[in-house]
């Protein structure tokens, strides 16, 4: 006990270990945060959600807070919903004539951003019995222009999307409506008109009890923590999932092939011979393996999943190059005294191995499985760079994936690919200086130089 | 000689196994068989749709006499056979690199045997990973014997500082150098070997060959760069301060003969050691790194495989895989040999 507190103050003397030391507490923290507030189900099923999830989100944005460093604001999105009666300014019905009545719903809204939206959309949903409501809507600019949009006889779940309404574009002059409507008209150059605009939904129905709900959505060009992807799925949730999965893949595998191998060396040492040298010739065989396109080969034919993929990891790592150095340690403690001592009242093998053994070789051990935790992050991330990332999980290595095969690179789109890098950066980094003072610390030999 | 010829014996017998392992992984799906299964079937419907003597047959007639010739040819091939027996049919075929057919890929000369798609690959990887490699390992050596003259110096703490860096593979550090030079900056391509259509003067293509492997090479070089400088350079200390060392300086020897004689010699075999495992972790990183820059190896290829579930060609590359990490430790071992005296006397050569 008292040794492990003097290996922790004196690791406490290295820089890189309190660094170390304080970027894995973060990582775990943003584990522990992910893991309380989204449950693992729900996160897969929001991940693998698709538009009636995250329908309101704008298509490939940067994070809401980059706007914080621009002087052009990005706009964030708007909705406006009549069935929130915080949105919706009036809705009236009035009987225009013998069975038809017409319902008018307003909603108002500041723009005061310096681009236009990405996108606009209006989803309807419309109750009645035989004959659907006929819907016109009208756009009021803060000068007091009125353009007319579109027409649609809605059925019970209805799309207006301005950009595609052929008729509007025409009016519009082939200026793309989310670009015509917001525009100062008096301006060469397409330039934002800020001020307070509405939107007038006028319905006609034609039964007692139909009725129409209506939802504007502007689509901004920033949204919430860190930005959503192709899919408008919101990255804060593959973010945060990531890292318990890097982590506790990471920890696993590297907790799996350090000790067993530790095992077999230990196993190897003291029964020697025959035993030893075949320990030696399987592992001379194992560094043989080509270990990644093996597991490309799990990846294709068996499974994605990376649990199955961590359990092949270690199976190919049973017999992996770290047994040479563990032997070598091995080798050294086991010509010493209280081993002799130990073997001269009769202790077994086994009693000799686990309980004499291999506590002296935690000294390895120990900086040998923190310097592994970012290799197998890492080989995490290569896997599903190469299309064999978890098909349900949400995973930093699958983001990187997706920025990559959807363009992110030459279309800009920065920030897709660096969220995930930086937290994999830091997780490798986190692991690599806390192995780094570990290894000082406990090879007093590396100290010297 | 005997040396050699053991090492030649155990290095094939680790192959045999790891190729081995390879089928058994690849079976567990029954892939293997479907690969052979869909050839023959093919051939067969091939071979009758295209005999006159068979064209008023109706399509159930037809179909009988091709399940007939299919199961023939099957038992004919030992497909009936239990798996155990064929496995090791499987193994000689693939130590022979008699690798099949691919089922949807194709070389760009438009041979679709999976050697010869293969063969094509080599070339630009081993361009690609020779030239990573070899500058890697001179320049870390070189800044290494540097920094051990100049220990405890600024920079040498620098470069201990940073060789958490390593931790991330080469492609990490591509896809950020492709975000700066490519993407933001522009200055050069983001990725391929050559410019599309390639140049048609042999100077322009190499210009642009080269191009294109800056970035791949500098990915590498930045990952490997700090803890290589750190790996060496810790050798070269342990063996500055042994007393042999300090003697050579009392002689008054200069500091290049020094290193010369005294320092690089004896950590040969270590730096050789270290070299080995750079090498035979090469051929791993080779996949992801081709992958993020496009690089036409056999990484890549694995990858559009992967992709287009071609297992004929990604069991051929695991097999291609385990000769040439095979023929790396052979050469490595035999340098070793050459270079330590030690090694020679002993038959298991420098792992046992």
């Amino acid at each position: 006990m008292n040794a492990l507190k003097r290996s922790l103050k004196e690791l406490a003397n290295y820089p890189s270990a309190i660094g170390g030391g304080i970027i894995i507490l973060f990582l775990v923290f943003l584990a522990v945060y992910a893991i309380v507030t989204i449950p693992y189900s729900e996160a897969i099923r929001l991940w693998r959600g698709g538009e009636e999830i995250w329908g309101d989100n704008p298509r490939i944005v940067p994070p809401a807070w980059t706007n914080f460093f621009r002087r052009a604001k990005q706009p964030e999105t708007i909705v406006l919903d009549s069935r929130d009666p915080a949105d919706l300014i009036s809705k009236t019905v009035t009987e225009i004539s013998e069975g038809m009545w017409d319902v008018v719903m307003t909603f108002d809204f500041d723009y005061n951003y310096d681009a236009f939206p990405q996108e606009l959309n209006v989803f309807m949903n419309a109750t009645f019995v035989e004959k659907g409501p006929f819907v016109s809507m009208f756009w009021i600019t803060p000068d007091g222009r009125e353009i007319r949009l579109g027409e649609v006889t809605a059925k019970r779940s209805e799309t207006y999307r301005f950009a595609q309404d052929e008729r509007l574009l025409r009016r519009l002059k082939g200026v793309e409506p989310q670009i015509a409507l917001f525009a100062d008209p008096d301006k060469e150059t397409p330039t934002v008109l800020k001020g307070k605009y509405q939107l007038r939904i006028d319905a006609v129905t034609f039964e007692e009890n139909a009725d129409l709900e209506a939802k504007f959505i502007a689509y901004g060009k920033v949204h919430g923590l860190a930005g959503t992807d192709h899919r408008r799925r919101d990255l804060t949730i593959a973010l945060l999932w990531g890292t318990p999965i890097a982590l506790s893949f990471g920890l696993l595998a590297a907790l799996g092939t350090s000790v067993i191998t530790m095992a077999i060396a230990a196993i190897g040492v003291w029964f020697g011979g025959v035993v030893d040298e075949l320990i030696q010739r399987i592992t001379q065989i194992n560094i043989l393996l080509p270990t990644l396109p093996i597991l490309i080969m799990v990846g294709t034919f068996q499974s994605r999943s990376i649990w199955v993929i961590l359990g092949w990891i270690i199976l190919l790592n049973l017999f992996g190059g770290a047994i040479i150095s563990f032997r070598a340690v091995f080798l050294q403690i086991k010509e010493s005294p209280y081993i002799e001592a130990a073997r001269s009242y009769g202790a077994s093998s086994w009693r000799i191995i686990f309980l004499y053994l291999v506590p002296r070789i935690i000294p390895v051990l120990i900086p040998n499985l923190v310097n592994g935790i970012p290799a197998f992050v890492f080989l995490e991330a290569s896997l599903a760079l190469l299309g064999l990332g978890d098909p349900v999980l949400p995973t930093w290595g699958k983001l990187i994936d997706d920025a990559r095969s959807n363009g992110a690179l030459y279309n800009a789109q920065y920030f897709w690919v660096m969220e995930p890098a930086i937290l994999l950066m830091l997780a490798g980094l986190g692991f690599a200086m806390m192995g780094f003072a570990l290894d000082r610390v406990f090879n007093p030999r590396l100290r010297e130089v | 000689m005997r040396y050699v010829v053991i090492k030649l014996i155990s290095l094939f017998i680790a192959v045999t196994i790891g190729v081995y392992l390879t089928i058994l992984i690849a079976n567990m799906g029954g892939y293997v068989d479907e690969i052979l299964k869909g050839q023959i079937r093919e051939s067969i419907s091939v071979s009758i749709s295209m005999d006159p003597t068979k064209k008023n047959l109706t399509m159930a007639e037809r179909g009988r006499l091709i399940d007939e010739l299919v199961a023939l040819e099957e038992h004919r091939l030992g497909l009936d056979q239990p798996f155990l027996l064929r496995s090791f049919r499987f193994l000689g075929r693939a130590l022979t690199l008699n690798l099949g057919r691919a089922q949807r890929m194709a070389s760009d000369s438009g041979s679709k045997l999976v050697r010869n798609i293969i063969l094509e690959r080599l070339p630009p990887t081993l361009l690609l990973m020779g030239t990573s490699s070899m500058s890697l390992f001179f320049i870390t050596l070189f800044i290494a014997l540097f920094l051990s003259r100049n220990y405890g110096s600024l920079f040498d703490k620098l470069v201990i500082a940073l060789s958490p860096t390593s931790a991330a593979p080469a492609w990490f550090y591509g896809i950020f150098l492709l975000l700066l030079f490519a993407a933001v900056l522009g200055w050069l391509p983001f990725g391929g070997m050559v410019d599309a259509p390639p140049p048609e003067s042999p100077v322009d293509y190499g210009l642009s060959l080269l191009r294109h492997l800056i970035l791949p090479v500098i990915a590498w070089l930045i990952s490997g760069f700090f803890a290589g400088v750190y790996g060496y350079r810790t050798f070269f200390l342990i063996f500055s301060m042994e007393d042999y060392v300090e003697l050579a300086r009392a002689k008054g020897l200069t500091s290049r003969e020094i290193e010369r004689r005294y320092v690089l010699r004896p950590t040969l075999p270590n730096i050789i050691t270290n070299f080995a495992l750079t090498v035979i972790g090469l051929w791993n990183g080779a996949t992801i790194l081709e992958t993020v820059f496009n690089w036409p190896g056999i990484g890549r290829l694995i990858y559009q495989a992967v992709g287009l579930y071609d297992s004929p060609v990604i069991i051929g590359t695991t097999v291609i895989n385990a000769y040439l990490l095979a023929i790396t430790v052979f050469l490595l071992d035999f340098i070793y040999a050459l270079v330590d005296p030690r090694v020679r006397v002993g038959s298991g050569g420098p792992r046992s």
